[in-house]
């Protein structure tokens, strides 16, 4: 469960404060899926690095699970996303440097697992993801599609309780796109919490509930 | 994150950014090697010098007339005084010493020897037959004026001396003349070239009385001594001054040298050039790492949406700081390794150049070389893993 008291945040541009999230209050339970749409600049993106705790919000409190998230040290923070969440970008972000079976343990290895289970774990997912034969490329030798795949394996291989996705969709074209959202989807109906920021008004109508956002508030608030 | 997977993560970054490691390890290798064979060159050339000191006898002792004082000449001189003869009576005296092997009394000069139509001026010693295991030398022919044959008019000649007066002939039994004294050739020497500034291929020893009556004097130039053992050189210098001393009513104007004084000033004065050329060489290791500095903190801006991955996906800053930590750590040792071994390449190279220098790296030069170069690379790494470790995930990610 994820829970947002008064959460806002601010930036300094130059010598003008921004605020890009203004006392929002949220609650998200385990196993919704959610679409967070809005224009650019609403705080859309921000509201997915404070849940996924890539960002600190300047006042507010954050709970999570039940336990407030909100002053941890960096360390423990740290600790909660290898465990608890999962990324998936637009641009993938994919070591370029590591195979695509590689990219995938890399969560593995920060959590210290050791290599004999860390190879059963890949190989799971290299079939669920269907990468099997791409198993030993590099991101550059794959298709959009593919490196997209080995992206969310990487944010699964540890079964997180939520998935925060941040326009998944948004380099891929129309066809691929709507596979790697059945992906996604499929890994909601196995009880993930799924949070997806999008532009896009198609695929923020595949969720269950629709936030919409505009200037660092939330506008609506609609299953 | 275990410490194997931190390096061999670090290790597969390495590998494959191969142009910036292979920069970096070979600006640590030549680092590296610079001191291994500019120390190599130093201490070669420090075992040289003792090598050429060792090979006429670490135990001699040297005895010459007048005092050697701070300036290194004999006061005397300046007031136009001659120092008090040291005579052979003298030399048998201090070669009764117990702590004497053997002596040699030294008369030095130049004559004309003459033989078989040939005529050339050379340098006569005029010795004893202890003169040849006190100097370390060698006979290829015949035998060197025997115990008690002071007397007989025999003379050795110098290798490349035999070979000019005699090439055809062997040189043994045949008769030269020496200014104007007949000597009859008894031995000849083994050609030894040049040690320490004396060519003892172009001289001739004779007995030192004839030497005495050939140059008109009863000084003699210097008494060689061997004491029994390196030991005993302090004991036998303070018994041959004080025997010397009362001998020469009170006179102590006689100066008495021994190898060991001389070795062990040219020991410290090559050693203290060693350090000096080894912290030149350290410089080049300080500069490479900076060069390692430099290029992580160019590889950190390049990798930034890596690390802000990183951190995302659980990473926390401890654990990007030692991944950077580890790339200069492999960086270092590879650096280093290759290093050392291009220093023993370097080293060879040197030996088979100068073969009669023992050009080899000293231990701890290699040792410091080694782990002086893993230390800058580390610390070189400080900078750009905190700088790292600091970035901030959301704006890392950002970035394309």
């Amino acid at each position: 469960m994820i829970h947002l008291k008064q959460i806002t945040r601010q930036f300094l541009m130059g010598d003008q404060t921004v605020t890009a999230l203004n006392k929002i209050d949220l609650t998200i339970s385990q196993g919704e899926y959610v679409s967070v749409m809005g224009p650019s600049g609403s705080g859309k993106s921000t509201l997915l690095n404070i849940i996924g705790l890539l960002d600190r919000p300047d006042s507010g409190h954050y709970e999570l699970d039940g336990v407030d998230v909100t002053d941890l040290t960096e360390t423990e923070q740290a600790q909660i996303r290898r465990e608890k969440i999962g990324f998936v970008f637009q641009s993938f972000h994919l070591v370029p440097r590591l195979t695509a079976a590689e990219n995938i343990e890399l969560p593995l290895i920060l959590s210290g697992i050791p290599p004999q289970d860390r190879r059963t774990c890949v190989e799971k997912a290299l079939h669920a993801f269907d990468l099997q034969d791409r198993a030993k490329h590099r991101p550059a030798e794959l298709s959009g599609g593919q490196r997209q795949r080995v992206a969310i394996a990487r944010a699964t291989i540890l079964r997180p309780s939520a998935i925060l996705a941040d326009e998944p969709t948004g380099n891929l074209d129309h066809q691929i796109g709507a596979e790697v959202m059945m992906l996604l989807e499929n890994l909601h109906q196995s009880g993930t919490t799924l949070i997806i920021v999008t532009h896009d008004r198609e695929l923020g109508a595949r969720a269950q509930r629709h936030i919409a956002m505009r200037d660092g508030v939330i506008v609506s608030d609609t299953p | 994150m275990t410490l194997r997977d931190i390096l061999l993560l670090s290790l597969k970054s390495v590998a494959s950014y191969r142009t910036r490691s292979i920069l970096i390890i070979l600006a640590m290798a030549l680092g590296v090697a610079a001191v291994l064979v500019l120390t190599a060159l130093g201490d070669g050339a420090r075992r040289y010098v003792m090598n050429q000191f060792s090979s006429i006898g670490t135990n001699l002792i040297v005895v010459l007339p007048g005092r050697a004082e701070t300036s290194g000449s004999f006061p005397g001189a300046l007031l136009g005084q001659t120092p008090k003869d040291l005579t052979l009576r003298h030399a048998q005296l201090v070669g009764q010493l117990p702590q004497v092997r053997r002596y040699a009394p030294l008369n030095v000069g130049v004559a004309e020897l003459a033989a078989v139509n040939r005529l050339r001026e050379v340098t006569v010693l005029g010795s004893t037959a202890d003169l040849i295991p006190i100097r370390h030398m060698k006979l290829t022919q015949g035998s060197f004026l025997t115990q008690g044959s002071e007397h007989s008019a025999h003379i050795v000649l110098g290798a490349k001396l035999a070979k000019e007066f005699f090439p055809r002939t062997n040189a043994i039994g045949q008769r030269v003349r020496l200014g104007e004294h007949r000597f009859l050739v008894s031995a000849v020497l083994a050609s030894q070239g040049e040690s320490m500034g004396f060519n003892t291929d172009e001289i001739v020893i004779i007995p030192i009385e004839y030497a005495q009556t050939l140059f008109n004097t009863s000084s003699l130039f210097r008494i060689l001594i061997e004491a029994k053992s390196r030991n005993d050189i302090q004991s036998t210098k303070l018994a041959i001054l004080e025997t010397l001393k009362q001998r020469r009513n009170g006179s102590d104007d006689i100066t008495v040298i021994t190898q060991d004084a001389v070795l062990a000033t040219f020991d410290r004065i090559l050693s203290a050039l060693t350090y000096a050329v080894a912290g030149i060489a350290t410089i080049s290791l300080i500069v490479a790492g900076v060069l390692v500095m430099n290029v992580m903190l160019v590889a950190v801006n390049q990798r930034t949406a890596e690390i802000g991955l990183l951190k995302a996906i659980g990473a926390p800053s401890s654990v990007i700081r030692k991944l950077f930590f580890a790339e200069a750590f492999w960086l270092s040792l590879a650096g280093t390794t290759i290093g050392f071994l291009l220093g023993q390449v370097g080293s060879l190279l040197l030996r088979m150049a100068y073969p009669q220098l023992p050009a080899w790296a000293p231990v701890w030069a290699a040792i410091a070389g080694i782990i002086v170069a893993l230390i800058a690379g580390i610390l070189a790494s400080i900078l750009p893993a905190s700088r790292a470790a600091k970035l901030d995930a959301v704006l890392a990610l950002g970035k394309k």
